[in-house]
């Protein structure tokens, strides 16, 4: 093993190599900053990088606590004492978070070195990335496409080889979609299951942290790690917390999967509608039984999603008004001035849109029509899940209608971006867990484009996904393959 | 014509609680600026506010004080709106599920103004509430030359709003209300009230109409009172502002005012067309609660109230309705009161003891209650020694004076200036006898039928005796003697 190959390995592999001191944690931080600086050139994925920080963890770093030594990269939407905290908006620049997220305390306690910032759509809002207010990232399978999004960022980094782990945040899809369109797997926690605490929120009701990361043994770890109730989170749950990594090897046997009528529907790309018959007809073999399920308000979860979503957004968004950090304009004639040029010389179109519909839809004539029955919408949501997980242990779909698309194919139109979320905005609306792990490819202009199958799971029932998940992974060879932008130097 | 006043209230009162409502920076007044703040109190981006249960508790003690419908669940909104004071430029509140609803404040005669206590119109009149809830303070501005700098310190400190009907038709009840209910907080622990440290703070709606009208005049809001007396005066200005405007014909509108207390003036801050649209929703960040669990323990926590205490200090003490209006008035004097009261034998001369020399002994030396330099039993002791005789009432103001400049006790103080009450009758008898024979004319007066000279004479003694003479006995002799 030498240095180069250091940056494909997942974090399972690094532990034995930290534990048996066959490589430092150092030497660790150097084969990645050696390799993001060869590929990120290209990619993008990272917005801040703090090496010399890391370096100072890494020589005090325990290798013998659960994640002792491994570099993990964070969506720079989460806070990290003393690092920038962008949330790829300009309206944030020059802030650095005074404070840390619960969720990286918890990393660090598990020995976990936090060294990198990953760019997003900004403030989590968007499905491929092209939001950023600062940079493109690029999808490390196909440049000319986007890596997904808002957490693309952490996915680019994880697929081409330039982070071993990465956390993510979800709040309609955004960990999960990335993770898909990228060949990675990303894990969206039951709603309170992770603190969000520190984490700059868009959508309260909705955003969960969770890991995005090579394999379903390594998400595992990452949960362990930060998973838990947190005193300064009130909607943290107070339950226990299983060992993830311990519960993996379970077979297939005995299980029941749902298959929602509802998203098989037209509009899904054909290869990613064979890919996913194709996984059921494995997870079958494997010894699930497959049932037919329905979730029959479905066709809702998007608008009630966008009702939702952006109504918590328009108030959480307040904030950022030039006052005491971030971008402030110059020479308003007046307070209000101040206000409206800051915000709208800061924030970018499509966070405006969010906040100009989300302040729409709670003012005074419109909040009873939109905001209070999106809500009531939402509980049925909720009640389809429960009702299917009276017959079902755990749900398939796709996890994104179609596979990586090209920048700019999408933006013209934002409701053709809102649709790749059809899939995966349910689960958040319910506060069910849900992961997607790769289950084949798109051959589209004879470019290999990765493709994701969905499992959504009952609160707090993360160890059965990802049971699932890795039982599919195990026996499949998807996550074996890696994106050409990192194959040629693993290979070099 | 006659107009009739109707005035509602808003009353924000900050709890006195050791951490502000959703975080635990401490609630202190007069820190050094943005000391007590952490990022959930600035509202720095990924905050989250965490409920404090104490601030619920003592907002549901307020409510079962002044008899108030406690809500099943608390929960909170977000109030939207942009101002500087405001980090997060929402406000946590409570919007339609307030913590307490309905309730009153009965309006105590000694609650109105000194000089209107004679006029009372209503007498107990009792003020209807709307409701209480619980919402975070902003920030406190200072505006400078050329800039504004911001104070967090205050932002986030838990801080009830009591809106009461509009039932309140004069300036002078509006003040009752406000003594009242500042009597009541300050009874159940829940706040200092203090106005002048912005604890306490008002907003009036105020609306005039003729009397012969139903339904009330349009509504006129003044902005930010920060004394009890300037909601007064404010009130007479706005009301008689308002009475002459309806008196010329004049049609007035929906505004709000501010009150500038050095004009003696109201002036016009908005119109109704920059009415805020909040924007309410609930927080998604915090999580509803039920207040069942809760009220047990707040119930056990509901204290006498000054109504109750009033009842039973005469009734226990046999002091007059008034002074125990007046002990009753400040929790402090009636605490005071009621330990120096305990072991005394005549504990309504305790109470005059205490509403006289030593109320005017301590506005003297510019103290209160709270900083008295006599422990109450030490007080109860000097009372003891003059209601048994030990010492006359003169003897006793003396050795009060010197108590209260020294803090020593009344026996110490006795003994040490010698001070006695000469009360042996053969003694006082040779005394008397001394001072008819010295004064003839005097005495033959007074056997001549004038009553007058018997006052000299007892002033002769008492002046023989030093003042130790037990002045009673004195009277008595001489009058005895004179007679005889």
């Amino acid at each position: 093993m030498t240095a180069k190959d250091l940056p494909a390995l997942g974090i399972a592999e690094l532990q034995s190599l930290l534990r048996q001191r066959e490589v430092s944690p150092r030497e660790l931080l150097e084969a990645l900053r050696d390799r993001i600086e060869i590929v990120d050139r290209e990619v993008g994925a990272y917005l801040s990088l703090d090496f010399e920080a890391a370096d100072k963890e890494a020589e005090k770093a325990n290798v013998d606590l659960p994640l002792g030594g491994v570099p993990i990269a964070i969506k720079d939407i989460i806070s990290v004492a003393g690092q920038p905290c962008t949330c790829a908006s300009k309206i944030l620049r020059g802030y650095r978070a005074p404070y840390n997220a619960t969720v990286i305390g918890k990393l660090r306690a598990a020995g976990a070195i936090p060294f990198g910032k990953t760019n997003l759509d900004e403030f989590a809002m968007g499905s491929s990335t092209e939001n950023s207010g600062i940079k493109l990232t690029r999808n490390p399978w196909e440049l000319s496409c986007v890596p997904g999004g808002s957490s693309g960022g952490s996915a680019a980094a994880v697929a081409s080889d330039t982070a071993f782990g990465a956390l993510g945040t979800d709040t309609g899809g955004s960990i999960r979609q990335p993770a898909a369109l990228t060949g990675i797997v990303g894990l969206k926690p039951t709603y309170g299951r992770v603190s969000r605490f520190g984490l700059v929120a868009f959508a309260s009701s909705l955003d969960q942290i969770g890991p995005l990361t090579k394999t379903v043994r390594d998400a595992a770890l990452i949960m362990n790690a930060i998973a838990g109730h947190d005193p300064q989170d009130s909607t943290s749950l107070d339950e226990p917390v299983p060992d993830y990594a311990v519960a993996l090897d379970h077979d297939l046997r005995g299980v029941k999967l749902g298959l929602p009528k509802e998203y098989m529907v037209e509009g899904i790309d054909p290869q990613v509608k064979t890919a996913i018959d194709a996984a059921v007809k494995h997870l079958n073999s494997l010894g699930a039984e497959i049932v037919d399920v329905s979730l029959p308000h479905t066709e809702y979860a998007t608008a009630v999603y966008y009702i939702l979503a952006t109504a918590e957004a328009s108030a959480n968004l307040a904030r950022f008004d030039g006052v005491r950090y971030g971008y402030r304009t110059e020479n308003p004639k007046d307070l209000l001035d101040h206000y409206g040029r800051t915000r709208e010389e800061g924030f970018g179109p499509e966070v405006k849109r969010r906040i100009i519909l989300g302040t729409y839809v709670l003012s005074s004539g419109y909040y009873d029509a939109y905001y209070l029955r999106a809500q009531k919408v939402r509980e049925l949501i909720r009640q389809d899940f429960s009702k299917v997980f009276e017959k079902a242990d755990a749900l398939i779909s796709p996890t994104s209608p179609v596979p990586a698309f090209k920048f700019g194919e999408r933006t013209a139109d934002p409701l053709q971006m809102y649709l790749t979320d059809i899939f995966t905005c349910s689960a958040n609306l319910a506060g069910i867990c849900g992961i997607s792990v790769q289950c084949g490819f798109a051959e589209i202009d004879e470019k290999r484009l990765p493709i994701g199958l969905q499992l959504l799971g009952k609160p707090l029932d993360e160890a059965r996904i990802l049971q699932i998940a890795h039982a599919f992974e195990q026996s499949t060879e998807w996550h074996k393959a890696c994106a050409p932008i990192a194959a040629t130097l693993r290979n070099a | 014509m006659k107009y009739v006043a109707a005035v509602g209230l808003e009353v924000h009162v900050q709890l006195k609680t050791r951490s502000k409502m959703f975080c635990a920076c401490p609630v202190e007044f007069g820190a050094e600026p943005n000391t007590h703040t952490c990022p959930v109190c600035l509202g720095l981006p990924g905050a989250l506010p965490v409920m404090n249960h104490e601030a619920l508790r003592m907002t549901v003690l307020t409510g079962l004080m002044l008899g108030c419908d406690i809500a099943p669940i608390c929960k909170f909104d977000r109030k939207n709106y942009f101002y500087p004071d405001m980090p997060k430029n929402y406000q946590i509140s409570q919007y339609d599920m307030p913590l307490c609803t309905n309730g009153s404040v009965s309006l105590h005669d000694l609650a109105y103004p000194k000089d209107a206590q004679k006029n009372i119109v209503t007498p107990d009149k009792e003020v209807h509430l709307v409701r209480i809830h619980l919402e975070e303070d902003v920030a406190k501005s200072f505006h400078f030359e050329n800039s504004t700098g911001i104070d967090f310190n205050r932002a986030g400190t838990p801080l009830m709003e009591i809106v009461t009907q509009p039932e309140i038709n004069s300036p002078e009840e509006a003040f009752a209300f406000l003594t009242s209910l500042k009597q009541i907080l300050i009874y159940g622990g829940v706040s200092d009230a203090e106005m002048e440290k912005g604890q306490l703070r008002c907003d009036c709606n105020i609306s005039v109409r003729p009397e012969k009208q139903a339904g009330l005049g349009v509504k006129i809001e003044i902005k930010n009172m920060n004394s009890i007396s300037g909601v007064r005066r404010a009130l007479a200005y706005e009301i008689q502002r308002q009475i002459s405007a309806l008196e010329t014909g004049e049609k007035l509108e929906q505004e709000t005012r501010g009150w500038d207390d050095a004009a003696g003036e109201t002036f016009l801050m908005r119109t109704k067309e920059f009415a805020h649209d909040y924007r309410y929703f609930p927080d998604p960040d915090l999580v509803p609660v039920t207040t069942e669990v809760l009220l047990a323990d707040v119930r056990s926590r509901v204290p006498e109230l000054p109504k109750a205490k009033r009842a039973r200090f005469v009734q226990q003490y046999q002091v007059s309705a008034y002074d125990a209006g007046v002990l009753a008035n400040d929790l402090v004097l009636a605490r005071y009161f009621e330990a120096a009261a305990k072991g005394a034998k005549k504990p309504k001369n305790v109470a005059n003891w205490i509403l006289n020399d030593l109320q005017n002994a301590l506005s003297g030396a510019g103290k209160t209650i709270s900083d008295c330099p006599i422990p109450p039993e030490a007080l109860d002791e000097l009372v003891n020694l003059i209601d048994s005789g030990k010492i006359s009432g003169k003897q006793g103001k003396e050795v009060f004076a010197e108590m209260f400049a020294t803090g020593k006790r009344a026996a110490a103080i006795v003994k040490e200036k010698g001070i006695k009450q000469l009360s042996d009758l053969s003694a006082i008898e040779a005394l008397c006898d001394e001072v008819i024979s010295a004064n003839p004319k005097a005495a033959a007066d007074f056997k001549a039928g004038n009553v007058a000279p018997l006052n000299f004479l007892k002033g002769q003694v008492m002046k023989l005796s030093k003042g130790k003479a037990n002045p009673q006995l004195a009277g008595e002799i001489l009058e005895r003697k004179l007679k005889s």
